[in-house]
């Protein structure tokens, strides 16, 4: 796909460092001379506004570590102390907590791009696989870095999570020990967690490379799901794709530094401002935003599991939970499996498109059902939404596959685009070169 | 040793069960229906984009402080010397904090010592520790003032946290705390609070251990306004915010610069974008 190198090192350091460390030839390769599809949009940016945020969260990250103190009496002064007394430490600390979500808002919708446009279809599958680790990855150390500031909120949330753990068969209340380092949440899980918080980010690094790797190797995806054939399909990242990329970073970075100047505690949860106590439980507890809609998949399972007329339990409520919560991420990583269709864009794909849709605002209902406390008609609406989540994935993808019937796609990129610039832009493509899919 | 360990374990495991998973549901039931009126919505000189701190009503704000609400409240995070950012001199800090004693030590002979406190020092609370302050009101802890204002906030609800966004509403915590203030009133026939003082801006219940604190001209203001309830309620509030968030004013300023810069910057990558992209049909 990145074809072969089209770099010419000029000057003598140049032609030196080339024949011994090809380092200037792998960033051309890789960001200027790199061949991207003409017709990508702008979800197509999220990628590059991820990388931002996290050389952004380990900027950041790495200079609040100098003023934090992880110890149990002393981290939450720490912090507020950080935000107080220290230059321009508010900014630095609210810019560290609102990029963690800001993160997230733009990992969802990456991830919805790639739903929405089968970026996780052959040859892509890899590259999806190591999208779906990071996004693992980024969820442990979002918790982990929650837990730091030591709030109410920190604490109660590191209770509730780490006992999640608590119900594997077995060995459960072993590896709950483990991980916190005693029997409840203390001064030494506070340690491990800031270890291993500074830890995490640069493995999702070293994974964020790989992913990349994958890209360049498989080539991106595109809105019209055809793959690239020639090349007046293609045009070199520096400029098209790099000043596009930076418009978009800049707009996102508006969003964001609305929130960290205006609206620092909007993304927050208030029980934070008061420091851990082990003696008062939140009458509430809940998880930061992006973690709800798991959340709600939790708590929507409050039934045992057993054999039918018997006593027999084999799945209790609480092993059950955690198992479909664990299930809501683990099914992503089997997406290109199940997903049996041969069009990868939803703009072909009818009824997909409309069952994307369903499931997009379903996923942001069980976020908002993540929220609510578990009683009364939130828990058959959260068995509801977290049911509607798995059919999604388990029935209807693979089903699509067969009984769909896709829209004509277009010969090429190149048709698709001169034929929206002739019709006005605004129309759908008429291209009739593509058979329509008939399987099954 | 070992096993007493594991049963307390079990039953925090057991807690965390039935309160964060809310398998039973208890303990989120009693949260879900407080407070029962909503924080009626103030004006503040601290809100919006270009908000700031009225330095006047910070001093007002100081002195219910001190005359009313320091008998039982600390301020744990503030040192006298931020004070400063009242509008006081270095002169007028170093009387007021000299006022309080802080134990200091050891000294040569390796014995701690009384003196009078000096700005670098935190503000002196009314307790030795958070024991005897309990135990002092009757088992209810009396929360530290420092970020209260911050660390109070009921829920806005659907759909209003989503326009909360766009009309920058942030005074959630100032607008309860106001509220509370000034919400006391006879709890309504056939509801028995007990020893506790009926509220219905309460977020926690219907009833709170603290009685209505504030009164007509309880507090004399040097600069002549009008001593009411809800002025004591409305400058002590200011006062609170300021506490929590004393970097706010500048925090907004340096918002309005970045984001203008932002937005500059956004305009020209478009038009560059524009013109790099007039070539390429796409």
């Amino acid at each position: 796909m990145s074809g072969h190198s089209t770099y010419k090192p000029t000057t003598g350091l140049g032609k030196f460092m080339d024949e011994r460390l090809p380092i200037v030839r792998l960033v051309h390769d890789s960001f200027v001379s790199f061949p991207v599809p003409r017709n990508l949009n702008n979800w197509y940016t999220f990628g590059g506004i991820l990388m931002i945020m996290l050389v952004s969260q380990i900027i950041t990250g790495i200079v609040i570590a100098m003023h934090y103190t992880p110890e149990a009496t002393m981290a939450f002064d720490s912090v507020h102390l950080l935000r107080r007394d220290v230059s321009y430490g508010n900014t630095l600390q609210v810019w560290h907590a609102v990029g963690a979500s800001m993160f997230f808002v733009a990992v969802y919708i990456h991830i919805f791009r790639g739903l929405y446009y089968g970026s996780y279809k052959a040859p892509r599958e890899v590259l999806w696989i190591l999208g779906v680790v990071i996004y693992l990855l980024m969820m442990a150390t979002a918790f982990m870095g929650y837990v730091l500031p030591w709030g109410q909120m920190s604490y109660w949330g590191a209770q509730v999570i780490t006992s999640f753990f608590s119900a594997i068969p077995l060995v459960g209340e072993t590896v709950r020990e483990y991980l916190l380092g005693g029997y409840a949440v203390g001064n030494a899980t506070l340690n491990r967690f800031f270890s291993l918080h500074y830890l995490l980010p640069f493995m999702i690094a070293g994974i964020v490379i790989l992913h990349v790797w994958t890209l360049h190797v498989t080539g991106q995806t595109n809105p019209t799901g055809v793959e690239v054939k020639s090349k007046q399909d293609v045009i070199p990242f520096t400029p098209y794709a790099t000043v596009k990329d930076a418009f978009a970073m800049v707009v996102f970075m508006i969003i964001m530094c609305y929130f960290v100047f205006y609206m620092p505690d909007y993304l927050g949860h208030a029980d934070n401002y008061i420091k851990a106590d082990p003696l008062t439980t939140p009458a509430h507890i809940v998880p930061e935003w992006y973690f709800l809609p798991f959340y709600a998949v939790l708590r929507a399972v409050d039934f045992n599991i057993g054999i039918p007329f018997t006593d027999i339990v084999l799945i209790d409520s609480k092993l059950g939970g955690v198992l479909a919560m664990f299930g809501a991420i683990a099914v992503l990583f089997f997406v290109p499996w199940l997903d049996t269709s041969d069009v990868k864009s939803a703009n072909y794909r009818p009824t997909y498109k409309i069952f994307f849709w369903i499931f997009a605002i379903n996923a942001v209902f069980l976020g908002y059902l993540g929220s609510r406390p578990a009683e009364g008609i939130w828990i058959p609406l959260m068995k509801a939404s977290t049911f509607w989540y798995f059919l999604h994935f388990i029935v209807i993808m693979p089903l699509l596959g067969w009984f769909e019937k896709p829209l004509p796609r277009p010969a090429s990129i190149t048709d698709a685009v001169l034929s929206k610039a002739s019709s006005g832009g605004a129309s759908q493509i008429d291209g009739a070169a593509a058979e329509p899919q008939s399987k099954g | 040793m070992k096993t007493v360990f594991k049963k307390f374990t079990t039953m925090i495991s057991a807690a965390v069960m039935a309160s964060g998973l809310a398998l039973l549901g208890t303990s989120a039931a009693s949260a879900a229906g407080y407070p029962l009126e909503k924080p009626r919505e103030q004006d503040w000189t601290f809100s919006g984009p270009f908000g700031y701190y009225d330095k006047a009503q910070l001093q007002r704000g100081l002195k219910v402080y001190v005359e009313v609400c320091a008998a039982c409240h600390s301020m744990n995070l503030l040192s006298y010397r931020n004070l400063g950012d009242l509008g006081y001199t270095d002169a007028q800090i170093k009387n007021f904090a000299a006022e309080y004693e802080v134990t200091d030590g050891p000294n040569d002979d390796g014995e701690m010592f009384e003196r009078p406190a000096m700005p670098t020092d935190r503000f002196v609370g009314p307790y030795a520790n958070d024991k005897e302050a309990a135990a002092a009101n009757n088992g209810a802890l009396p929360p530290d003032f420092t970020l209260l204002a911050k660390a109070r906030a009921p829920e806005r609800g659907f759909p209003t946290f989503i326009f909360d966004i766009f009309t920058m509403y942030a005074e959630n915590g100032a607008d309860y705390i106001y509220s509370l203030l000034t919400g006391y009133q006879d709890a309504p026939e056939g509801v028995d609070v007990g020893e506790l003082y009926y509220n219905p801006y309460f977020a926690a219940g219907n009833a709170l251990a603290m009685a209505n604190p504030l009164s007509e001209d309880l507090v004399e203001f040097d600069d002549g306004t009008a001593s009411t309830v809800e002025q004591q309620a409305k400058d002590i509030t200011a006062f609170m915010m300021w506490a929590a968030d004393p970097n706010l004013p500048q925090r907004k300023q340096r918002g309005f610069i970045v984001i203008l810069f932002l937005v500059i910057f956004a305009g020209l990558l478009y038009f560059t974008k524009k013109k790099v992209w007039s070539d390429v049909a796409h």
